[in-house]
């Protein structure tokens, strides 16, 4: 029996392995049709921005109360997963408890402050249903969060309270058969998990180790199976934030990326230097689809977990425009899980005929930002939704000159009289003689 | 208007210590011209030797960058910098954050070099200087202002107390804005929609943000920004206020103030 369990054990996380494997290597094989990313600037800062804003939650702390509570749930996340060490080694060596005897006294200790952090976790998971579904916050309830972003949210909330319920009904359990068999390492009490002794009391010792055999199963196979699930949800956050801070552009927010193919095209039209080996194919000007974007567009993309802090700021979004910083990156990801699946299935990835300007973002979305930057500074994990959104309206304005009409003036404009509205250029130092 | 254009200077053998950057709008806009003008009489009150590019001087490009044409920005970026470095210039003041965040941030990969401040960080060095002098007793005390941080001084540059500061020296009550600083709302110009009609919605971006200033009850909403000063201007008539609130700029404000 114990050696079946074994078996099974192993089974289970050569399955879960099996999958994580694979979705990691589709996940980065549509990354990789990204342009390749340059990271400029000292490291250092990178360095710190992993630390202050993934690992430390700085610009999370912006809205105190989701912060705090987000706060548990995260320290939970990392610490309560010390556990999930000692039960894979349990789970394969047929042991239990296995760090209980060396670890003594600490060993209760820890059991105690994995409990107070479950109850923590407990606690913000129900708050953050209530303040999803019950409370009226807007940015939970934008055009682009209803179905399977909506289902994904609550999912991920319900999942957590039931894995932190099988690890109460384990620990209660377990705590009764202490007394019972010698098989049980002795604990001590658990503080939190103790409360549901009362429950499980009247049981007789068999049903109570099916009871707690069962919630073991449960939860290890639950971390397992939901680790599965996080690869296909918005969850992903918990691991591509850090990568997603490091990634993230360090100039000054005001700052738009320079096109190096355009100054050399400029360049040798204005004679100023011929231009060094022109590349063959220039590729494409500005963003149409996924692969015309930057890595660290499309690592942003995977690391948004969809909290709308961005929306909820955007100026265009507030008055009413279609523009959505989060849809953008809701599309981006989309469309992206839409070429890997193809692409996994042998299909015709890029070339379905689709694309992530006009199948999914819109020309009214990208027009209507001002590029003010609430977006970017809003993002916890520094998303940049406007890189991409400029991107967009270079491919419009520059392969399909489709920009708005009096935009397309301004620019007339600005060649013939070098400013943006019609005035002569002669007139430009008048205001000094008024 | 003592003005003097670099050429002006170069014919002489001169330098000035600063070019003042004076942008499309505040060479061809009414309004803007109005703080062109104030702040060349602050430069001139504290005896800045300072030079403009006159008829040389184009647009930046920012426009056309923001609205996706990289072609005509970079055109624009190389034009003005061969004439920048021509006159070997070193330092540059400006009162458009659009401007300034161009010149400051996307000039230098084009080999457009300077030292690039703007007006507001100018002036509250000028204040905090002890150069510029302001009338004691002066109109402002007592009364309050109300500051619409621009978003291309505020986050995308990280200037936020600067012009705060110049405020604060007028001896005003300043009053904030729920949303100022890093959550600032746009006045809705920015990133080229100064040259386009807004995209369908329920209401215009500057219509929002002049609730939130008068909100305030301030009677003056000082800007820092062309842009934003026709925005909030458009705003305050709209909601029909302009006989009790009015719209200024830093250096207009300062101008009025002066010695």
């Amino acid at each position: 029996m114990a050696l079946l369990q074994q078996i099974l054990f192993l089974i289970s996380l050569g399955v879960a392995g099996f999958f994580i494997r694979k979705r990691v290597l589709q996940i980065r094989s549509t990354i990789a049709l990204g342009k390749k990313m340059t990271l400029t600037g000292p490291s250092q800062e990178r360095i710190k921005n992993v630390l202050l804003v993934a690992f430390g939650q700085k610009k999370m702390f912006k809205k105190w109360i989701p912060a705090v509570l987000h706060f548990f749930i995260y320290a939970g996340f990392l610490i309560i997963n010390l556990e999930v060490l000692e039960f894979i080694i349990d789970g394969l060596a047929g042991t239990h408890r296995i760090f209980a005897p060396y670890l003594g006294g600490f060993y209760h200790f820890l059991m105690n402050f994995f409990e107070f952090l479950a109850v923590a976790v407990l606690v913000a998971c129900i708050a953050f249903l209530i303040r999803r579904n019950v409370m009226n916050i807007a940015r939970f309830h934008s055009a682009e969060m209803k179905k399977w972003p909506r289902l994904d949210a609550n999912l991920i909330l319900t999942i957590e309270i039931i894995l932190m319920g099988a690890i109460f009904t384990m620990n209660a359990t377990d705590q009764i058969l202490q007394t019972r068999t010698d098989h049980y390492t002795p604990t001590g009490t658990l503080f939190f998990s103790s409360f549901l002794i009362p429950v499980f009391e009247g049981l007789d010792t068999s049903t109570l180790v099916i009871i707690e055999r069962f919630a073991w199963w449960f939860h290890i196979l639950g971390i397992l199976g939901f680790t599965v699930y996080v690869t296909y949800s918005k969850h992903l956050h918990i691991f591509l934030a850090f990568v997603n801070t490091y990634v993230a552009k360090l100039e000054a927010k005001g700052h738009i990326n320079n096109m190096p193919v355009v100054t050399n095209e400029v360049k040798s039209m204005l004679g100023l230097e011929t231009a060094a080996a022109t590349p063959a194919e220039p590729g494409r000007f500005g963003g149409k689809d996924i692969n015309d974007l930057s890595q660290a567009n499309l690592i942003a993309a995977y690391s948004c977990t969809e909290c709308g802090r961005c929306t909820s700021e955007c100026p265009a979004n507030l008055t009413g425009k279609k523009l959505s910083p989060r849809k953008i990156m809701m599309d981006t990801r989309d469309r992206l899980e839409e070429v890997g699946k193809s692409m996994a299935a042998g299909g015709p990835g890029l070339n379905d005929g689709k694309s992530l300007l006009g199948d999914y973002i819109t020309k009214e979305e990208i027009n209507a930002c001002t590029s003010c930057n609430a977006c970017v500074e809003a993002c916890p994990v520094l998303i940049n939704p406007l890189e991409i959104i400029l991107e967009m309206r270079r491919y419009v304005a520059m392969e399909e000159s489709g920009s708005p009409a009096q935009w397309n003036s301004m620019f007339q404009n600005i060649e013939t009289s070098f400013a943006p509205w019609k005035f002569s250029p002669s007139d430009r130092f008048n205001w000094s003689k008024d | 208007m003592n003005a003097p254009t670099m050429a002006d200077l170069a014919a002489k053998g001169e330098k000035p210590e600063v070019l003042f950057w004076v942008g499309c709008a505040g060479s061809f806009d009414d309004r803007a011209k109005r703080v062109t003008k104030a702040f060349v009489k602050i430069l001139n009150a504290v005896g800045t030797r300072f030079a403009v590019l006159g008829n040389e001087e184009t647009c930046t490009g920012d426009p056309a960058r923001r609205a996706g044409n990289e072609f005509l920005f970079q055109m624009q970026a190389m034009n003005n910098i061969q004439v920048l470095n021509a006159y070997d210039v070193k330092k540059i003041v400006t009162a458009c954050p659009h401007c300034f965040n161009t010149l400051k941030n996307e000039y230098p990969e084009l080999g457009g070099n300077y030292e690039v401040i703007h007006h507001s960080t100018f002036l509250q060095q000028l204040i905090n200087e002890g150069k510029i002098k302001l009338s004691g007793g002066g109109t402002f005390k007592g009364k309050k202002i109300t500051y619409h941080d621009s978003c291309y001084l505020g986050r995308a540059n990280n200037i936020y107390e600067a012009p705060r500061e110049v405020l604060q020296a007028l001896d005003a009550d300043l009053v904030e804005m729920k949303k100022c600083r890093t959550t600032g709302l746009c006045c809705g110009a920015g990133g080229a929609q100064m040259f386009k009609e807004p995209e369908k919605g329920n209401q215009d971006i500057n219509i929002a943000r002049t609730e939130d200033a008068l909100s305030t009850g301030a009677s003056t909403i000082a800007v820092a920004c062309p842009f934003c000063m026709t925005m909030m201007t458009d705003g305050v008539k709209n909601k029909e206020k302009e006989s009790s609130v009015q719209v200024k700029d830093l250096a207009e404000l300062i101008a009025e103030s002066i010695k």
